[in-house]
């Protein structure tokens, strides 16, 4: 077997050369202080990333986008299918945690100011990432063609048509027509299978190559005498570590807290109660809701949408505008900024659950 | 020419819009205030007192001197009420079903308020006990006015009518529910009483079903009388329609003729109708077959047959319709289980019915059939639960290979971080 192995290495570095490769490789090292586990979190995302095109693809084989059939196609994937019911709910707890970690992977890197130059554009190009990541959740929400799905996209679109000028349009795009329709439907499918993970491959391409080309960065303020770990095998284990444990907790959600269908859409019948976008919408979804109809001369939503869009663009910028200090911990202004974002969010999102 | 053309269909359009009811109420209210009867009336304080605005006279365009005669247009009430222009005044009780007749039973008048509207009420109303005592001169019997009142009369669909479905029972019994009213006509008076406790009552009382029968749907409305003998069953089979087909078709039909008993009611009661059980058949206490048949003759016999068919079903249904709710319990897939359980209910139903046949094979044929689907369905629930524990076996399977997997690597990086030291 290792021979066969040796035959194949040899027959390939015969004609491209792999001791470039292998030499990056082996000399790869990564730094090692109290703040490496946040080192891991970017790679449990491209774990879970992985488990998504993997499922997804599974469930393409069944799928099929439509009012008509997108629903009864599910069904039957959820009932008939072998294990369809397992990679379904796998699929959508994996969107979620992904989504869930992208999070935690960006504000571990923006307080650790891994976003410093040189590494801005590592940091836009995450960002747009949790941009795409988020779009994939919207898309994909709707694509079991149920009742809550149906009604959310309705309310999510909505939201979008709010923007001045350049709502409706979007809007209209988005949705296919003026209402969410079967062709909302296909257009989301589109989106979802097509688009996204197109773009989003290339990104991700963009900004592991970023990484691995400038290395892992250091938090500043570290003692000098620099202490690392060979990527390969030390921290590569570390991850194969992390990973299986994140598939374990994939398989037990799925397995004990399986995904719901729900009911089918019926764009005729009147709005359930308890509509709510996926829970890494609330937060928006809340303070929209929150903000009165009119302040002063405005329209409440729209200075919402216009503060979200306002916030999102800072965030993604934060490498060009950053408050530089050399201040630790609750002192420094850009931790402060970091910590009240997070605490709005988690109000928000607990007040969109418990209102 | 064309301003009034315009106008007539501003109105026309106003009377077909959804606010067609407060157009009507300002047509009342106009109607109240240019009508010297009304407005008389109202001034000395002598309307009737159980007049209304609702009254569907009114709200259609029709006055006190529509029904009662007169001028309304006139101030001296010697000239409105004059009986030259036609004033009746209030007419005797016995004369009250042609006064409302004069309008009712005339199909040019009515036929321009609704096209398919009855006109053979009153027609009807004489071929009643009712119209026949009041023709023979008993005026304590009902003629128009006590079932409808005289100023008070909605729509029979508005709930606030005492003709509306779920006030029809307390309306008869405002009569026949009165010892002393009914003294000297020998017939019960407890009627209501047993109608609310029987399974139309609670029905339509509680339930507020109005597709639930009340007193009119068995005795008629306008021709109210007590079905005889003969009718009795058709009474009960104009719903219940496979029941008594199949009864008439048994061979209990005959003997039930020839010993003038009624059909459905000699099992079912009457007022009191009680919700069906499968212990109506068979031969235990509880069962109606006891009262005729003794132990050992062929109804005997043939009564334990269909109960033993019966119970078998539903235990048979019982069972899947258990393991369906531990199916939904554990939270797997219910559609299949729960579609053959329809069907399964539906058959169900149909084999109840057939008991009516009183003939065994048929209820043992359906019961089989009822069986055999809900055998099915307890089929599916059990792999369903079985696939359930199967989920849970696989993850603990996966989970403890995984787990292997872990400790293998936490050894395998701890050893190397000893070699690095």
């Amino acid at each position: 077997m290792k021979k066969i192995g040796e035959k194949i290495y040899t027959w390939v570095d015969e004609r491209y050369d792999l001791s470039p490769i292998l030499k990056f490789m082996s000399e790869k090292n990564v730094p090692v202080h109290h703040h490496t586990v946040w080192y891991y979190m970017g790679g449990v995302t491209l774990f879970l990333f992985i488990t998504q095109v993997v499922t997804g693809i599974l469930l393409l084989f069944y799928y099929r986008p439509g009012a008509d059939s997108a629903y009864e196609s599910m069904r039957f994937i959820l009932t008939e299918v072998n294990f369809g019911w397992l990679i379904r709910s796998i699929h959508s707890w994996s969107a979620n945690l992904m989504v869930f970690f992208v999070f935690v992977h960006m504000f571990s890197t923006f307080f650790t100011r891994s976003y410093i130059k040189p590494r801005e554009l590592t940091w836009l190009t995450g960002f747009a990432l949790l941009a795409l990541s988020l779009g994939f959740g919207f898309s994909g929400y709707l694509l079991p063609w149920n009742e809550l799905a149906f009604f959310a996209t309705k309310v999510g679109t909505d939201i979008v048509g709010v923007i001045p000028v350049i709502g409706k349009p979007i809007m209209a795009v988005l949705r296919g027509g003026e209402d969410v329709t079967g062709a909302t439907l296909t257009r989301f499918y589109a989106f979802h299978v097509a688009m996204l993970p197109a773009i989003f491959t290339v990104i991700l391409f963009v900004h592991v190559l970023f990484v691995q080309k400038q290395g892992m960065s250091e938090p500043e303020g570290l003692s000098k005498t620099k202490k690392t770990m060979p990527f390969f095998p030390d921290f590569f284990l570390r991850d194969a570590l992390l990973w299986m444990i994140v598939l374990n907790v994939l398989l037990f959600l799925a397995v004990f807290y399986p995904w719901d269908l729900g009911f089918k859409a019926d764009p005729f019948s009147p709005a359930p109660a308890g509509i709510l976008p996926e829970w890494y919408f609330i937060f928006m979804f809340q303070t929209l809701k929150m903000i009165p109809a009119h302040v002063l001369i405005f329209e409440g939503e729209v200075l919402g949408i216009l503060f979200f869009m306002i916030a999102g663009l800072a965030w993604a910028l934060v490498p060009f505008w950053e408050l530089k200090s050399k201040r630790k911990g609750l002192s420094n202004p850009m931790n402060i900024v970091g910590i009240i974002s997070i605490i709005y969010i988690i109000i928000m999102t607990i007040i969109g659950y418990t209102s | 020419m064309k301003i009034s053309l315009i106008v007539s269909m501003i109105l026309a359009g106003m009377l077909l819009y959804p606010g067609t009811t407060i157009v009507q109420a300002e047509i009342t209210d106009q109607l109240v205030a240019e009508d010297n009867c009304v407005s008389c009336h109202l001034e000395m304080e002598i309307l009737p007192a159980d007049f209304q605005k609702y009254d569907i006279h009114l709200q259609r365009g029709l006055s006190c001197a529509g029904c009662h005669g007169g001028d309304p247009s006139s101030d001296d009430p010697e000239e409105s009420m004059d009986p030259k222009k036609g004033f009746i005044g209030k007419p005797a009780l016995k004369d009250i079903p042609q006064f409302c007749g004069k309008c009712h039973s005339n199909i040019d008048f009515m036929r321009t308020y609704r096209p398919r509207i009855a006109t053979d009420q009153v027609q009807q109303y004489y071929t009643s006990i009712h119209g026949k005592k009041l023709k023979s001169g008993d005026t304590k019997v009902a003629e128009c006015v006590s079932c409808h009142t005289a100023h008070a009369i909605p729509s029979g669909k508005d709930g606030r009518s005492t003709v509306y479905p779920l006030n029809i029972p307390s309306m008869c019994d405002k009569c026949h529910g009165d010892s002393e009213h009914m003294k000297g006509y020998k017939i019960p008076t407890n009627q209501f009483e047993k109608y609310a406790r029987s399974v139309h009552g609670i029905n339509l009382l509680e339930n507020k079903d109005i597709g639930a029968p009340a007193c009119n749907d068995c005795h008629g409305n306008h021709g109210a009388t007590p079905p005889g003998i003969e009718s009795v069953s058709h009474v009960c089979g104009g719903c219940h329609v496979n029941n008594l087909d199949y009864f008439k078709e048994s061979p209990m039909s005959e003997p039930y003729v020839d010993l003038e008993i009624h059909a459905c009611e000699q099992c079912h009661g009457y007022h009191e109708v009680s919700k069906t059980s499968d212990e109506m058949f068979g031969v235990s206490e509880k069962s109606v077959c006891n009262e005729c048949h003794t132990e050992a003759d062929a109804g005997y016999i043939a009564a334990q047959k269909i109960h033993t068919s019966l119970s078998n079903f539903v235990s048979a249904y019982d069972s899947a319709e258990a393991q369906l709710r531990e199916v939904q319990k554990k939270g797997m897939d219910d559609v299949e289980v729960l579609f053959l359980l329809k069907e399964a209910h539906q058959v169900l139903i149909h084999t109840r019915t057939l008991t009516h046949t009183f003939t065994p094979s048929k209820v043992e044929e359906k019961s089989q059939e009822g069986i055999e689907k809900s055998r099915q369905a307890l089929e599916i629930a059990s792999l369903e639960i079985e696939d359930y524990y199967f989920r849970r076996r696989g993850f603990g399977i996966a989970t403890l290979f995984i787990t292997v997997l872990v400790i293998a690597l936490f050894f395998r990086i701890r050893s190397m971080d000893k070699e690095e030291k």
